[in-house]
């Protein structure tokens, strides 16, 4: 087997929602390779937010195994999969999700107050805007941003910790079609320059086009197993 | 997340807030603002109290009679005779001078001006027990008592009244109930003191005041004071008193039917009063400073609904449950710390007024707030925002970061 990062192995996900139980993924696997772009697809209601929740650590599965950069974190605790979420997984979302009232490079910083970074956080900050080409707008608060220029932002945030992984969720979901050629563009160039393994969540074709790899989901299940 | 950036957020939060902040701090301001008025207030009047229960003297016995503890039947009074016999010296070598004195309320008149006063009948002994000087003439002297002489003295505060001056009023003639009274000295001043004024007072001889004033059975007297030779030596004297009155009221068995207080336990009871005093209202302050503290929960309830996307970004970026529960706890502690601290400058302000008008009103006393006022109320109101907060932050803290997300 390739180097995976991400692999999961009868992934299964059961909400119980009063006496009904909704099984929104049944035993999913996959494997998806150190510095890979993938998309996951799949109409509404078909397990997709789902699977983005537990491969980005924010949910526990109900049974199966999640192995991450060599970490099974299935069966980890809340502050456990806390830590993993700052230091392998950076989350790009649809609605941007910025602090209103923080800086741009406020904003980009918070991943590193959390994880107990106590020097060059500011100078890492600002060069990490600076990769996203919004080195003059440091001090803008993200109101005072485009859409385009506050998605870049939460790019910046999410590779604060050189994650092992990048979701994005809708990355382009919430933009213009021309701001949103350059934020998939800029998705792409850092896993060209940088090889960094990337999951985009989305249901335009045009966009899981210009992945490599589209897993697609239908009633919780893959829909070609590999 | 260190400390400082805790606190340096909290304070962005709450700036963000600007109005809801200073509400919710407005209420921890007016418990804390309360509860050091009422301690300084309660600690000063205690003060102002026992100074002036101290500056009678320490060498002074009060006794009354009747038992102020214990019911006792048959309860005789104080006579002119147990005065006497406290006089002997062989009996009660601890005792330096006896003075019994009978009180009432009269009126004096002056011409056409007229005033309401106490008098109080005295023996000459009574200047050198309650350490009373006359500015003016002379203390009542013991012919004068055995003559039932009609003299008076008069105190500063009737003097004014009557003559509209204090000096040159000795010859003067003025009437109590009627009756004319030759005034033979004007009292020194002995300012306000917690019982009211002790200027507003009329002296005449004990003998005079049986006969023609105060209607009293068999030579009794109201209170008999006595000055033991030292201040060592009145609880010695206090013990002599007893054992005299036990014997010559026949109440050797049994509880007395007189009551002996010293100046200590004036004193003691005093502080007891004032202490209840104090806690009462300090109670009060308490109530309205716990009042405050819901208003807190209140707020920082409202604050963690409409942050719920930002806890779950926070999450999503690796916070911990700790992380979140700090961020809100140092929220809610900020505000009512700094509604401590502005509620002490507050209670501090208002002691301060509630200390000049007693001083315009003639009882001077000074509030005291303490460093221990400021400390307690300083450490109760983080305490009270911690508690309030405990519950909004750990409900904040154990979001689901999915959930949080999700919410609009």
């Amino acid at each position: 087997m390739a180097d995976c990062v991400i692999q999961t192995i009868d992934l299964t996900k059961v909400y119980t929602m009063g006496i009904v139980e909704v099984h929104a993924l049944c035993g999913v696997s996959f494997c998806i390779n150190r510095g890979e772009v993938v998309s996951i697809m799949g109409p509404s209601g078909s397990g997709k937010s789902t699977l983005m929740n537990l491969l980005g650590c924010l949910d526990h599965p109900t049974s199966g195994e999640y192995i991450l950069d060599g970490e099974s974190v299935a069966s980890m605790n809340d502050d456990q999969l806390a830590g993993i979420r700052n230091r392998k997984v950076g989350f790009v979302f649809q609605s941007f999700n910025l602090l209103p009232r923080a800086s741009a490079l406020a904003n980009v910083e918070l991943p590193l107050r959390y994880s107990g970074e106590k020097t060059n956080r500011l100078e890492r900050a600002r060069k990490a805007l600076d990769s996203v080409g919004l080195s003059d707008r440091i001090n803008h608060k993200p109101t005072e941003l485009s859409g385009g220029q506050q998605q870049r932002v939460a790019i910046a945030r999410a590779l604060i910790n050189d994650p092992a992984i990048l979701m994005a969720d809708e990355p382009t979901g919430n933009l213009d079609s021309k701001s949103g050629k350059e934020i998939m563009d800029l998705i792409l160039s850092l896993n060209k320059e940088s090889g960094t393994t990337i999951i985009v969540v989305t249901h335009d074709p045009n966009i899981a086009a210009q992945t490599q790899r589209v897993i697609r989901l239908i009633d919780g299940k893959l829909e070609q197993p590999e | 997340m260190n400390f400082t950036q805790s606190i340096v957020e909290a304070l962005e939060s709450l700036n963000a807030n600007k109005l809801r902040s200073g509400l919710t701090i407005l209420g921890i301001v007016i418990g804390v603002a309360a509860v050091v008025a009422m301690l300084g207030v309660g600690q000063g009047a205690q003060n102002t109290i026992t100074n002036s229960i101290s500056g009678i003297g320490s060498n002074l016995l009060f006794i009354f009679p009747g038992n102020m503890t214990e019911e006792v039947r048959n309860v005789q009074p104080l006579t002119i005779n147990d005065v006497n016999a406290l006089q002997d010296t062989l009996e009660a070598p601890s005792i330096a001078a006896v003075a019994p004195s009978i009180s009432g309320s009269v009126t004096v008149t002056f011409g056409r001006e007229k005033v309401t006063t106490t008098v109080e009948g005295i023996t000459p002994d009574y200047a050198l027990v309650r350490n009373y000087i006359v500015t003016e003439g002379e203390f009542i002297n013991s012919e004068q008592q055995l003559g039932k002489a009609s003299v008076a003295l008069l105190g500063p505060d009737v003097a004014e009244k009557l003559f509209g001056r204090t000096d040159g009023i000795v010859g003067e003639t003025v009437r109590i109930e009627g009756q004319p009274f030759r005034v033979t000295g004007i009292l020194e001043s002995k300012g306000g003191g917690s019982f009211g004024s002790q200027d507003n007072i009329v002296m005449v001889p004990i003998t005079t005041a049986q006969a023609r004033l105060i209607q009293r059975n068999r030579d009794r007297v109201d209170v008999i004071y006595i000055s033991a030779t030292s201040a060592d030596a009145v609880n010695q004297a206090s013990e002599e008193v007893a054992q005299i009155l036990r014997n010559r009221h026949r109440t050797a068995i049994g509880a007395d039917d007189f009551t002996i207080f010293s100046q200590q336990d004036f004193v003691s009871t005093a502080k007891t009063i004032t202490g209840v005093f104090t806690i009462f209202l300090g109670g009060v302050a308490a109530i309205s400073l716990l009042v405050g503290g819901i208003g807190i929960m209140n707020i920082m309830l409202v604050s963690v609904t409409e942050r719920t996307r930002e806890i779950g970004l926070r999450k999503a970026l690796g916070a911990r449950k700790k992380d979140i529960l700090i961020q809100f706890l140092t929220e809610s502690s900020l505000l009512s710390l700094f509604g401590g601290i502005i509620g002490i400058i507050f209670g501090w302000l208002i002691a301060f007024v509630i200390g000049k008008i007693a001083a315009a009103n003639n009882t001077p006393f000074t509030p005291t707030i303490g460093i221990d006022a400021i400390l307690l109320a300083t450490i109760f109101s983080t305490a009270v925002g911690l508690f309030f907060g405990i519950y909004p932050a750990n409900r904040a803290a154990n979001l689901e970061p999915v959930e949080a997300l999700r919410y609009e």
